[in-house]
């Protein structure tokens, strides 16, 4: 006998042991959605030390320049959209760049799939203007430029968007811990630094 | 593999993993209480997080809704288990993973060590994990030559210590931040000789100190918090990053998921993305949750094993009641709401789930004969029914454990002795003058005889009343 069957086995007994079974329903009266408030998404990601620009498209490319230091090395997936990097940086598109080159970047810019604004995150889901997911992790600095169009209020409504298919990474604030006296740390081995670029 | 007979629910086997203590509760306890500092740093740590997580939970209006639908959702699930756990490999199977099943601790530790081995390997990185603690994965690698490395902050700092875990969310929480330093002065590698018990610095230490071996490792070792039935995606949540490190620069990932962590569908994250963070670390959300399906080409571990793991969870299935343990998420809520936890500490329960949750799951996995203490480590306050996110009743599982424990021979003559009395009114009287004697004879305070002074090791007997209700009564 096969462990599999050994186990569903078992399993099968332990419930035939319990009587007969009875249909759960799950009620589901929690909120599904909620007006949506920018100002509580901007306010949540502050909460969390991310730092918030909101700026017009066509100043995304200054407002990285500010963020970034003259020089700086960048790694960005390969469909970003150009015209939001300026031209202080020395940018390196992510055509199988190997880990040691991305950890050695200063910062990495990336679009989002979706955000939260209830909860203060933003959700990759590795399409091409988001990348592998070693991109928006070894570097030290995040820029992560979002649409409005992309917040949504709730968790629930997240969800509801994403492909479960695709690789996910939700991002709340930088890295933190709460692993000494369980206070909060930000900065352990992600991103130290997130700033979060929305635009209208 | 366990010697039972095939097909019924099993416990977990003695002789590996951690979900026996070498002592009895009570006299684990004693020795905790008589630590100061342990005390102290237990009671700073959770007094911070249970007002964190108050506070969290006072903003969202249906906290109660997602509780019960949490609840709910996990009663399905119990109720489904094989079904769901079919479709789960199948969704796996299909996203290029392969699945596999064990029995025990034994079996898993043995599945994931030929792994290991397998990729050439000396080295594997592993993301905090309950269930790769509870099967003592970490001794097995070792006695077959592989070296894990714990890159979780607060189980790195109990690797380094040579020290046990002794909180489900935070490992290290019996230490403050200079004995912290002190743990990282002694046993890291390369560490500043300079450094401060700031908990930045720290925390820069440590990344400073695994960087390099994220790098290089190319095998990774998780647990998992979720996994979906309906679309094979595994979900694990944390803080630091370094679970991220590990999920996605290894070649080869192996997760280790108890099978009571499926849930049915997709949208069933909802409900427990916006329960697990508020109730465990007191935030609206964690830092990072990473999810995956099966292989990404391109992206991520291009080999993935998912290992399946009863180890005792068939048995605590057979019981109806006691069942609902294994809805537990792994929060800790209970934990740093409970009076007894907070002045104990986790290492007195003895297994890796200590607390409320722990003195309910580990006498079911391990059989009750083996954790017989643990259901009495509890004042039946029922704090920890209130905390949990997906109400477990702890308090109702307690007592009825205690029922099953066994008991020693003189409680049960007292008990039987008691009844007896009781059902005849003339003993009755007579017992209670007796009593009324002894506080005449001045033994007011003191401890019971043998073999009954186990009731009054830790009580004092109540001073016997000067008159019995019934000489009250008739004297009025």
């Amino acid at each position: 006998m096969s462990s599999r069957d050994l186990l569903l086995g078992r399993l099968r007994a332990a419930l035939a042991a319990g009587g007969p079974q009875v249909p759960v329903e799950v009620p589901r009266d929690y909120r599904h959605g909620g007006p949506l408030d920018l100002d509580r998404f901007v306010a949540r990601l502050i909460d969390y030390r991310a730092q918030v620009h909101r700026v017009s498209e066509d100043a995304v490319a200054d407002t990285i320049a500010a963020i970034l230091p003259a020089g700086a090395t960048v790694v960005v997936p390969p469909g970003l959209p150009s015209g939001w990097l300026p031209s202080t940086v020395t940018v390196r598109p992510d055509h199988d760049l190997d880990n040691g080159r991305i950890a050695a970047a200063d910062a990495v810019v990336t679009a989002a799939a979706v955000a939260v604004a209830e909860t203060g995150t933003v959700v990759l889901d590795g399409s091409p203007d988001q990348g592998r997911r070693v991109l928006s992790l070894l570097p030290d600095r995040h820029v992560c430029v979002l649409r409005t169009a992309q917040v949504v209020a709730t968790v629930p409504e997240a969800l509801a968007r994403l492909t479960p298919q695709r690789p996910l990474t939700w991002i709340s604030g930088p890295s933190a811990t709460s692993d000494i006296e369980l206070s909060r740390v930000e900065g352990v081995h992600g991103p130290r630094t997130l700033h979060v670029v929305l635009l209208p | 593999m366990t010697h039972t007979f095939l097909g019924m629910p099993s416990t977990a086997p003695p002789g590996v993993g951690h979900l026996r203590g070498t002592e009895p509760f009570p006299s684990a306890a004693r020795r905790s209480l008589a630590d100061p500092q342990l005390r102290r740093n237990l009671g700073h740590a959770t007094a911070t997080i249970r007002a964190r997580s108050a506070g969290m939970i006072a903003e969202v209006p249906d906290w109660q809704q997602l509780r019960e639908a949490g609840r709910a959702i996990k009663t399905d699930v119990m109720a489904r288990l094989p079904e769901l756990l079919e479709q789960l490999e199948a969704r796996v199977t299909e996203a290029g993973a392969v699945v596999h099943w064990a029995a025990d601790a034994t079996e898993a530790n043995r599945i994931v060590t030929d792994l290991v081995r397998a990729t050439g390997s000396e080295r594997v990185i592993k993301v905090k994990s309950m269930v790769t603690q509870e099967i003592g994965l970490n001794e097995a690698l070792v006695a077959a030559g592989i070296a894990p490395v714990e890159t979780d902050l607060a189980e790195l700092i109990v690797q380094l210590g040579d020290d046990r875990p002794s909180h489900i969310l935070v490992p290290a929480i019996h230490r403050n931040r200079a004995e912290i330093r002190e743990i990282f002065l002694r046993a890291m590698p390369g560490v500043d000789p300079g450094l401060t018990d700031e908990p930045a610095a720290l925390a820069a230490a440590a990344r400073n100190y695994l960087r390099q071996t994220f790098l290089t490792t190319k095998v990774a070792v998780s647990g998992a918090n979720f996994a979906v039935a309906q679309t094979g995606t595994l979900a694990v949540v944390e803080s630091e990053g370094n679970g991220r490190m590990c999920l996605t620069l290894p070649e080869t990932l192996i997760t280790v998921m108890g099978i009571e962590k499926v849930v049915p569908t997709w949208q069933d994250l909802e409900v427990f993305l916006q329960l697990l963070p508020r109730a465990s670390t007191g935030e609206r959300m964690n830092p990072y949750t990473s999810m995956w399906t099966g292989v990404t080409p391109g992206d991520g571990p291009q080999a993935f094993h998912l290992v399946l793991l009863d180890n005792g969870r068939s048995a605590v299935l057979a019981d109806p009641t006691g069942r609902q343990a294994l809805h537990c998420i792994r929060c800790s809520a209970c934990l740093n709401v409970c009076p007894v936890y907070e002045r104990t500490g986790g290492h007195a329960y003895g297994s890796v789930y200590p607390g409320p949750i722990g003195a309910v799951l580990s006498p079911q996995l391990t059989g009750v004969a083996d954790n017989a203490s643990l259901p009495y480590a509890s004042s039946l306050c029922g704090a920890c029914y209130d905390a949990c996110p997906v109400k477990i009743n702890i308090p109702e599982l307690l007592v009825q454990l205690r029922d099953q424990a066994p008991h020693p021979r003189a409680e049960a003559a007292a008990m039987a002795a008691a009844a007896y009395t009781m059902d005849h009114p003339r003993l009755y009287e007579a017992a209670q003058r007796a009593v009324r004697l002894s506080r005449l004879a001045g033994r007011r305070g003191c401890a019971l005889p043998p073999p009954l002074d186990g009731w009054t090791a830790s009580r004092d007997l109540p001073d016997p009343p000067a008159q019995t209700f019934r000489q009250w009564w008739a004297g009025r």
